[in-house]
């Protein structure tokens, strides 16, 4: 990983409007806004409340996800095993069906296989020590790797029929119960990382982990909190995504750990940790979702919109490097 | 000296796996029958190359997620090439392989080195657009084995002495990697980077261009291995080797390789694919599902991890003593 950085030491005084038309959240919202203008152009099916509204089905459980490790990368830690810990929480939550089990039995299962998921990342992680990245990507195979053990290539069906209202119900005419649970997080998430004690300690991890230790943060605390968190989003996820399908296989939600750090770069979160904001996520969410269904609607395969994704989260990260680089003569 | 044998990381894992086949031999004999250990070490061939590939990277502090997807993009464009001109020389093919993968390790190298983006990044980039151009280029379509010429299927199985010409790719490239990384400059300054970047520096290393030098060597084995990957299962398709380049990393790992850089050796990280190798092919032969194997490599990696960060916590030194009693 890279240490070096480069600090310019302002000549004027930058004021605080300048700052923050010049912030990375307003660039991504012009990518938005042009973005969705591209998309009125490109597809006459685009301007259409209940096509957009299906459009947000494309990011809202990623984007929960994503708020959680959002605050995780920012401490300098990551977790690569959110997209296992979906299969397994599923996989739970099918079980318990086969077994009898209402809908309120399915949430709580749901939540308790994601917060134990990632407990257990968590004290691998902050009691032995141990790197997250290698860490989560060996829970990454054992967890996705139980969901195989129980069901091989089965799939568990036959969830209760109000299980169905948390991925396919609406609250009000258009607005999705998902939706809704993805701007109520989004507003959790923004005043627990931006306002509380909590957020400024996240902030101190990533930036200086020997520093917060000494200003009194009870590091390896906020640390394994902020795994039980990305367990507990994964879980929610979990349950949103199996009512939305009906159906559990062991491949379920496949690959998503990469759309959700993604998700987290593309908003301007610092992959080495230290920087970064949730409203920047909830920006990249709504820029993500509607590129893939922009894509969607002109008939994209999955696997191109993929190379986008790719694209983008590289992108990102090395245009404004190039741009500084050529700046400054680097 | 003994004891420093006795308890390197080497020995242990050797024993690990003889312990295994040990285990293996006492239910089933027929497991650990010449003919069928060759066999196991060939299937483990392609693991091993990329576990080479994938520890030289490891070793400068960084990480190529990129490795199994340069592999099936290699793999298809080869046998693209191989539908087209199905007279085209073996040796051909494969330069034309190395070159790719060498190209494809190259546009990660130059990411990490002249921008500086973090490698997890890089790669896990590359790694969607590469299985994405593997669609664009194939349609999704495959190429099965009665479109491959009879000459590109027949190499990797091709045998001598006793041994297909796999796993005589994966010895020549083993002894080759122990020159590079205990007789050669570079091997030196690979882990001299992993070791402690500044100091590096201040000896005249530089850096960057390690690095870039580490991951063009990963995707050269990759693009190596695409073609015996695919000219050996004789097929092609978008998503062949998925979800390998854990298995490299777990390899990497479970051989010892620090995930921090810098410590980790070539016999290591071969014992370490060995080990999933045996594991892999002792499944189905013990009676275990095959759908074991993700959650066995994944708690593999964790116990290998874990060893490895309590077998190189060093202790802190006491340098305050006397205020330390004092207090």
């Amino acid at each position: 990983m890279s240490t070096s950085s480069t600090h310019h030491i302002p000549d004027t005084l930058v004021s605080p409007l300048t700052k923050r038309l010049k912030s990375w959240e307003s660039l991504l919202l012009v990518v938005a806004v042009a973005i969705f203008i591209a998309n009125c152009f490109a597809s006459p099916y685009f301007l259409n409340a209940w096509n957009l509204s299906d459009a947000t089905f494309n990011f809202t459980e990623k984007a929960m996800i994503a708020f959680a490790m959002a605050l995780l990368i920012i401490a300098g830690d990551i977790d690569l095993s959110v997209a296992s810990i979906i299969a397994l929480a599923s996989t739970a939550m099918g079980a318990a069906v086969q077994a009898g089990v209402g809908t309120p039995g399915l949430v709580a299962i749901g939540l308790a296989t994601g917060l134990a998921a990632g407990a257990f990342n968590g004290v691998l992680v902050t009691r032995l020590a141990l790197p997250s990245i290698v860490v989560t990507i060996g829970t990454m195979s054992l967890f996705r790797g139980i969901a195989y053990i129980v069901l091989g290539d089965q799939a568990y069906r036959g969830y209760p029929e109000s299980f169905a209202f948390f991925g396919q119900g609406y609250v009000f005419w258009v607005i999705s119960f998902e939706f809704v649970l993805f701007a109520v997080l989004a507003v959790i998430y923004g005043v627990l990382l931006h306002k509380t004690n909590f957020g400024r300690s996240v902030y101190a991890i990533g930036n200086n982990p020997t520093g917060a230790l000494f200003s009194g943060i009870r590091v390896q605390r906020v640390r394994f909190v902020l795994f039980l968190l990305t367990g507990l989003m994964s879980g929610v996820a979990a349950i949103c995504l199996t009512s939305r399908l009906g159906s559990t296989r062991p491949s379920i939600g496949f690959g998503w750990e990469l759309e959700v750090v993604t998700m987290v770069v593309l908003g301007g979160v610092s992959i080495l940790g230290g920087s970064g904001s949730i409203p920047g996520v909830v920006i990249a969410a709504f820029v993500m979702g509607m590129v893939t269904f922009g894509l969607g609607l002109l008939n994209v395969p999955g696997i191109v919109m993929s190379i986008v994704i790719g694209a983008l989260l590289i992108g990102v990260i090395a245009l404004p490097r190039l741009w500084s680089k050529l700046r400054w003569g680097g | 000296m003994l004891k420093r044998i006795l308890t390197a990381r080497e020995t242990i894992l050797a024993a690990a796996i003889l312990a295994l086949l040990v285990l293996i031999a006492v239910r089933f004999p027929a497991f650990v029958a010449p003919s069928n250990l060759i066999a196991v070490f060939n299937d483990t061939s392609p693991l091993m190359l990329l576990a080479l590939g994938q520890m030289i990277v490891i070793l400068t502090k960084c990480i190529d997620l990129s490795v199994a997807a340069n592999l099936a993009l290699t793999g298809m464009c080869v046998a693209m090439l191989n539908i087209m001109m199905p007279g085209l020389p073996v040796a051909v093919i494969i330069v034309i392989a190395v070159a790719l993968g060498t190209l494809m390790g190259m546009i990660n190298g130059l990411l990490v080195w002249k921008l500086d983006i973090p490698p997890i990044v890089v790669t896990l980039g590359t790694m969607t657009i590469f299985r994405g151009i593997i669609f664009l280029i194939s349609n999704g379509k495959w190429v099965n084995a009665h479109e491959m010429s009879p000459a590109f299927k027949a190499f990797p199985r091709a045998e001598l002495l006793g041994l297909p010409m796999m796993s005589w790719v994966a010895i020549l490239v083993i002894l080759a990697f122990f020159v590079l990384m205990t007789r050669t400059s570079l091997g030196r300054a690979v882990y001299a980077v992993g070791g402690n970047p500044h100091a590096a520096v201040y000896t005249g290393i530089d850096v960057g261009r390690t690095k870039f030098t580490a991951y063009t060597i990963s995707g050269a084995l990759a693009g190596l291995t695409g073609y015996l990957w695919v000219s050996r299962y004789a097929v092609a398709y978008v998503d062949i080797a998925g979800g390998f380049e854990l298995d490299t990393v777990a390899a990497a790992v479970i051989g010892g390789v620090s995930i921090a850089g810098g410590v980790g050796s070539v016999f290591g990280a071969v014992l370490g694919a060995l080990f999933l190798g045996v594991i892999k092919n002792a499944l189905p032969v013990v009676n275990i599902s095959p759908f074991w194997q993700l959650a066995i490599s994944g708690s593999a990696i964790i116990v290998a991890v874990a060893f490895n960060a309590q077998a190189n916590r060093t202790k802190g030194r006491v340098i305050l003593k006397q205020a330390e009693a004092a207090a």
